[in-house]
Order: structure tokens, then C-alpha cells, then sequence
């Protein structure tokens, strides 16, 4: 049993190999947006479970925001309309993908301005594994991922 | 444990370990889907006898009333959005940004308005500082809530204030996210849907630009 379960966490290391080590929820490539105090932001990452049971992300926080919800896009047409959801599941080996457009933390009443290259802690809180802070980079506002700078560069 | 029982154990290993880059194959396949535009991104043209555009009066993000007349002489390329819109229209506006930026030289004759929807929340400094996160070169336009009404008429945009909490403030917009393409003559030329890339659009508006 001691070499299966070496070999399950080996396995487990390798998927988890660029992430911010914070078993058994890894996450992955997170990033924000930058934005003005008291507006809001967005928030993205990729969230991995190695643990072998569902665990659901219930709710998230953080000291730069007054509140941070759950939240979807639901494309209706050519209207995007953005609702908050209750939790996010996220099963064994099926990482949830926040990004924009779809899931992400809508981070509201910033306590102050969100620049790029800081970086912010969230905490996200999960059903079964408790809370784990990710530090997460602030990439431009107009950034499309947690790469350098988004699409729009040189102003 | 047996020989053969670690040999299983590590091909079971192995199989979690194929799974996941197989999930991850899957979600990166997503992802690619997701960004693909579909070939008809672009927008169709309008049914015979349907206008978009047309007159407005609003106000700069200086704070300077101004109307459609303003911007005669260039193209324009309007969109509507919010400024407490965390996610939509960052995205949008990137886009028009990194559109402005393939356009080069010629963006000179396009002038990009960011009207928004959210005319209680969003005054003309506020404007200012949230477009300038994306590009120098565009304009917030706000106004009171008849004129902004008026001017989402006249493009057709669709918007609804939708409240997500007790405070007077908890509340976001839902709104259509088109972007148009108007000409020199303030007459409409064209639209992008959201999945249009900056790529097309700045290859159709350099078309209309050399036509005009």
C-alpha cells in the first residue's frame, strides 16, 4: 500500500508541478485585473482537486474588497449577463477554469487601486478543504490572461 | 505487496496521470474553442428598413457636451459597457485597444466611444481614469439617464439594471455587446459581435476607411 500511495502523490506532484502548492486544492495560474478603488475587479485561475472526493469552492475573500462573490456569464444572444452562483464544483481531475467571460471571482468595492505587477491575497473557501489563500498577480485591465500584459501593449 | 500488485499500482499511477493530461488536453481544447471566432463573427448586415445610430447629446469624460456632429469627419466605433463591469468590458475594450494598435497610423481616423450604461455611477472623471486603463484614445461618454436612454435606442442596445444585493449600489447591468462601426457621415457601416477578434475588426475597418 505505502508504494501505491508513494505513486498516487507522485502523480498527484507531477500534475501539480506549476502551481502554488496548497494541497489537496492546487490552483493554478491565477491573476486579476487591474481597477480604479471602489470599482471592481475579476479575479481567474485554474483550480485542480488531487484529493480523490468532490470538493466545492463555497465562497471568497479578500482585504482589498469589501466582498467577493461567485460569479458566471451567461451569454444570451449578443447580451452577457452575469450571475452570481452559489459555489463552484470542483471534481477529481477535472480542474474548474475561471476565465474570462465565464466563472470568476467578482472582487466589489475595492479598498483601493488594483496595479499592475502587485500582487493580492484571496482566500477561497472550499466545502471540504477549508480555506486556501492564493497569491494572486495583478495583470492590465484590458489582460486577457494571467500572461504578461493581455493583448494591448506600449501605452 | 507482490511484485505484480506494485506493477498495477503504477500503471495506475500512470493511468491518473495520462487522465489528467488528458483533462487538461480537453480544457486547453475548450479554451481554444471558446476563443475561436465562428466565421460569421463579423455580423450580419441590417434587414432592409433597420437603422442604427443616429443623433445623441452626452457628455465627455471632461466633462464637454458633446453630439454625434462632434465626431463627423472620422469613423466611429461605439460600445456600450459600465465602469463597475469586472469582466465583459475589460475584455471589450481590450479589444478595441489592441484593434486601435493593429490599425496603426490610420486609427487616427477612428474615434472609439465607450458610452456607458450606467449613467448614476459612471461621471465624466471616473470615465476618464476607466478608459484610459485601456487606451488614451478612448472616449467615455455619459449623460443623464434620458440621454443615455435615447442613445441605447438609437443603436438598439439592449440593457437592464439588475440588483444583487440590499445596498442601494448592489446592482450590475446586463447589456448587448455589440460594437459599431460608423462612418464619417455618422451613418452606419457595420457591427462586431462579441466574438470578433481584434484581427477582423481592424481588417474590416481598414476596408471601410479605404473606401471612404
Amino acid at each position: 500500500m505505502t508504494t501505491r500511495r508513494l505513486l498516487l502523490a507522485a502523480a498527484a506532484a507531477a500534475l501539480a508541478l506549476p502551481a502554488v502548492a496548497q494541497a489537496p486544492l492546487v490552483v493554478h495560474e491565477p491573476w486579476a485585473r487591474a481597477a480604479m478603488a471602489g470599482r471592481t475587479s475579476a479575479a481567474y485561475m485554474t483550480i485542480e482537486n488531487t484529493a480523490d472526493t468532490l470538493d466545492r469552492l463555497v465562497a471568497a475573500s479578500s482585504p482589498i474588497a469589501r466582498t467577493v462573490e461567485l460569479h458566471t456569464h451567461i451569454m444570451d444572444g449578443a447580451v452577457m449577463r452575469m450571475r452570481p452562483v452559489t459555489a463552484i464544483e470542483v471534481n477529481p481531475g477535472e480542474p474548474a477554469v475561471l476565465r474570462p467571460g465565464g466563472l470568476h471571482l467578482m472582487l466589489i468595492d475595492l479598498a483601493r487601486q488594483l496595479r499592475p505587477g502587485e500582487t493580492i491575497p484571496v482566500t477561497l473557501r472550499f466545502e471540504r478543504a477549508g480555506d486556501v489563500t492564493v497569491q494572486v498577480p495583478v495583470q492590465p485591465a484590458g489582460a486577457a490572461g494571467p500572461g504578461q500584459g493581455g493583448p494591448h501593449r506600449g501605452h | 505487496m507482490s511484485q505484480n500488485t506494485v506493477h498495477r499500482a503504477a500503471q495506475r499511477g500512470l493511468a491518473i496521470l495520462a487522465g489528467g493530461a488528458l483533462v487538461m488536453l480537453i480544457a486547453v481544447g475548450g479554451a481554444m474553442l471558446w476563443l475561436k471566432p465562428s466565421s460569421d463573427s463579423l455580423g450580419p448586415t441590417l434587414p432592409a428598413g433597420v437603422a442604427i445610430g443616429g443623433p445623441f447629446t452626452l457628455t465627455d469624460e471632461t466633462g464637454r457636451q458633446v453630439t454625434d456632429a462632434t465626431y463627423r469627419g472620422r469613423h466611429m466605433l461605439v460600445f456600450f459597457g459600465f465602469t463597475y463591469c469586472p469582466d465583459v468590458c475589460p475584455t471589450e475594450l481590450a479589444k478595441v485597444a489592441a484593434t486601435l494598435d493593429l490599425l496603426g497610423a490610420e486609427a487616427e481616423k477612428v474615434t472609439p466611444l465607450f458610452i456607458t450604461v450606467d449613467p448614476a455611477r459612471d461621471r465624466p472623471g471616473e470615465l476618464e481614469v476607466y478608459t484610459e486603463q485601456f487606451h488614451p484614445a478612448i472616449i467615455g461618454l455619459t449623460g443623464t439617464d434620458e440621454q443615455i436612454a435615447a442613445a441605447t435606442r438609437a443603436y438598439r442596445v439592449f440593457y437592464s439594471k439588475v440588483k444583487t444585493g440590499q445596498e442601494a449600489d448592489a446592482y450590475t447591468m446586463d447589456h448587448s455587446a455589440f460594437i459599431y462601426l460608423m462612418g464619417p457621415d455618422g451613418a452606419f457601416r457595420q457591427f462586431f459581435s462579441p466574438q470578433a477578434t481584434p484581427e477582423q475588426m481592424a481588417t474590416t475597418i481598414r476596408a471601410h476607411l479605404a473606401r471612404s
